[in-house]
């Protein structure tokens, strides 16, 4: 029966109790949208770069890493590859030639990193092929092409079928250029890749600096699933626990690759749980205010509890339950209407083409898609409870408080 | 034998600067069965007494004794339990809880006492059919007359089976018609069950079913009447 009154309690005064649901609900649909929205702009960063940057993993040979110089490539590249490919999880491995260059059009020039890769081998590890705006990607048919990102065609004015200029150290030391005749252009959601990456074919870019085509200082790894990253991982570092303990290669996750983006995912989780401490810390002071309000006008009804035989502890309850029935129904309203908004633009997305400029230069799409993790749920709703419970104590207490035979005197 | 003595009651409210004295070494003794009044004018000492004999509240000086348990000795949660026990109460607003129907609020007590549903049940029915609403059992107080709703009291005072009711000025607030439907049932259910009824109550009605009226002045008894054969 105290859970029936404390139920039935709430609705006495319907006006206020609305005033709290909707102050509770707005607050978590703003706490989850929020979450939804940044872990968003978070997924999509994430699988941008995965899918068009550095793929799931990378091998290289150590001493590329610190110099950078296509002399220090992998050894036995192709014993290696497929190595990899007969682990189940991986979807494409590609053995490409990075180097850095120097790229010139006729107007400006500018420093870039040039790719020579296998297209067929490429489509798999990398989604480039689908963000070709003009033009088309790189195929074994024309001669010598190069497809380069919207951004550095409009820094360098250059245009489809043009020839970009590039100069390179080849294998003997010696500076030397060669010309690429450009056949598509693409934009990714990250300016700044697109204006520094430039991709041939490796059998064109293998002429042009005199190492073997079959050679390569980058192994790129795309695996069939997302989150399968760490096992990939794992079963990597046991295959060549040989090769990297006397380091002949180095394996990298995409976290390694770009600390960046690991760091970044930590801080928006933490945002997150920032954003939803203070909402319910406002929430709590609101729902002391309301059950202190409804203490104050009860005490002849409290003082009348008491005087029946009520004891303190389910005096102290009732409230504790009013105040809980009072959260909960605030909160899953909130979470019924984030589950909708979310799901919303988790299918739509939500545009901010204003800022799209902004948004594109630090690597972020224009048009994010929510996500909510289950979890981030499931936590708004315990710590409402949890607040919902600390902020009833101070109300439980002054009812605690009461004489019954000055609380039932007051109106008598 | 006396189910309540009260052994020189003083009673000192200290809430303002000069001291309030509302009992001045009150004795008296209540026998089972007994349907008391106690009268008096307003600020006599009426309430106070009532509150004490009911366990609300403590004597300054003095001890209560109900059947042999002086209730100065008990503890808060232990005159609490006490009070669920073995005293019944009627109040001048009659104080249901307002979010429960007429028998949810003869039940409540019945479960503070952990009475088992079925038995609660059951017997929540029996007593409004005793007071007469047993057809309004499902309303709420705010669905009910003063005087039903005072009926309903009764029913929940007597629901835990008390030692005995105590019932403040419960007549204040009805017209004629419905105190004389109450003093009837409580006159009846004093009759029926023997149950001890104790009134604070200015009404003469009342007074003139009470079988013993306790005149209070000053916090004092100045009169003392038992009326044998009502």
């Amino acid at each position: 029966m105290l859970t029936a009154i404390a139920w039935r309690n709430l609705w006495r005064n319907k006006l206020r109790s609305t005033v709290i649901f909707t102050s509770i609900a707005v607050g978590i649909i703003g706490a989850v949208v929020s979450d939804g929205f940044m872990s968003g702009m978070t997924d999509q960063r994430v699988n941008s770069a995965i899918a068009n940057e550095v793929s799931d993993i990378q091998v290289h040979n150590p001493s590329f890493l610190l110099n950078g110089e296509i002399q220090y490539q992998i050894p036995h590249a192709g014993h290696t590859m497929r190595k990899i490919e007969s682990i189940p999880q991986v979807k494409g491995v590609s053995l490409r030639m990075r180097i850095q260059a120097m790229a010139a059009s006729a107007n400006a020039g500018a420093g870039i990193t040039l790719y020579g890769v296998n297209p067929a081998a490429e489509r798999k590890v990398s989604d480039l092929y689908k963000h070709i705006i003009q033009g088309k990607y790189l195929s074994s048919k024309d001669k010598i092409p190069a497809i380069l990102g919207q951004k550095l065609a409009h820094k360098l004015n250059l245009d489809l079928g043009d020839k970009l200029i590039v100069t390179v150290t080849d294998s003997t030391g010696t500076i030397t250029s060669g010309a690429f005749q450009i056949t598509g252009i693409y934009k990714t959601a990250n300016d700044r890749f697109d204006e520094a990456n430039v991709f041939v074919r490796k059998k064109d870019l293998s002429a042009l600096i005199g190492y073997p085509v079959k050679s390569g200082d980058e192994i790129a790894i795309r695996l069939k699933a997302n989150g399968q990253t760490p096992v990939v991982m794992k079963k990597l570092q046991h295959i060549f626990q040989k090769e990297i303990s006397s380091k002949q290669i180095v394996i990298q996750s995409w976290d390694q690759i770009q600390p960046l983006l690991k760091s970044m995912i930590a801080m928006m989780n933490y945002f997150s749980y920032i954003f939803l401490v203070i909402i319910l810390a406002a929430l709590a002071f609101a729902i002391i205010n309301t059950m202190l309000m409804a203490v104050m006008e009860r005490t002849r009804e409290i003082g009348m509890l008491m005087a029946l035989g009520m004891n303190k502890r389910k005096i102290f309850s009732l409230i504790m339950l009013e105040t809980i029935f009072l959260s909960v129904v605030g909160a899953v309203l909130g979470l019924i209407i984030s589950i909708f908004i979310i799901n919303h633009y988790a299918t739509y997305g939500f545009e901010l083409s204003s800022v799209a400029r902004g948004l594109n230069y630090i690597g972020y799409s224009s048009r994010i898609f929510f996500r909510v993790n289950t979890n981030f749920y499931i936590t708004s709703i315990i710590l409402v409870v949890v607040v919902a419970v600390m902020s009833s104590i101070s109300p439980a207490l002054k009812a605690l408080k009461l004489q019954p035979a000055t609380a039932i005197r007051d109106i008598q | 034998m006396s189910i309540i003595e009260a052994i020189g009651i003083y009673k000192t409210y200290q809430e303002t600067k000069v001291p309030v004295n509302a009992l001045n070494g009150v004795d008296l003794k209540i026998e089972e069965g007994e349907f008391t009044a106690i009268v008096g004018p307003s600020g006599s000492g009426k309430t106070t007494l009532l509150n004490i004999l009911g366990g609300l509240d403590l004597p300054t000086k003095g001890d209560i004794l109900i059947e042999n348990t002086n209730l100065k000795t008990l503890g808060s949660r232990q005159l609490i339990d006490f009070r669920l026990h073995n005293i019944g109460f009627v109040f001048q607003a009659y104080n249901l809880i307002p979010v429960l129907t007429a028998k949810e609020n003869t039940e409540f007590i019945m479960e503070l006492q952990k009475i088992p549903k079925k038995e609660r049940s059951k017997k929540a029915m029996e007593l409004l059919e005793a007071v007469g609403i047993a057809d309004k059992a499902n309303h709420k107080p705010g669905q009910l007359s003063g005087g039903q709703q005072q009926r309903v009291a009764v029913a929940r005072a007597l629901a835990s089976k008390p030692r005995f009711i105590i019932a403040d000025e419960p007549t204040a607030n009805l017209d004629s018609r419905s105190t004389n439907e109450l003093l009837e049932i409580m006159a009846e259910m004093n009759r029926k069950y023997h149950s001890t009824f104790i009134f604070a109550t200015h009404d003469q009605r009342v007074m003139d079913k009470a079988h013993r009226i306790v005149t209070i002045d000053d916090g004092k008894i100045i009169g003392d009447e038992t009326f044998e054969g009502r």
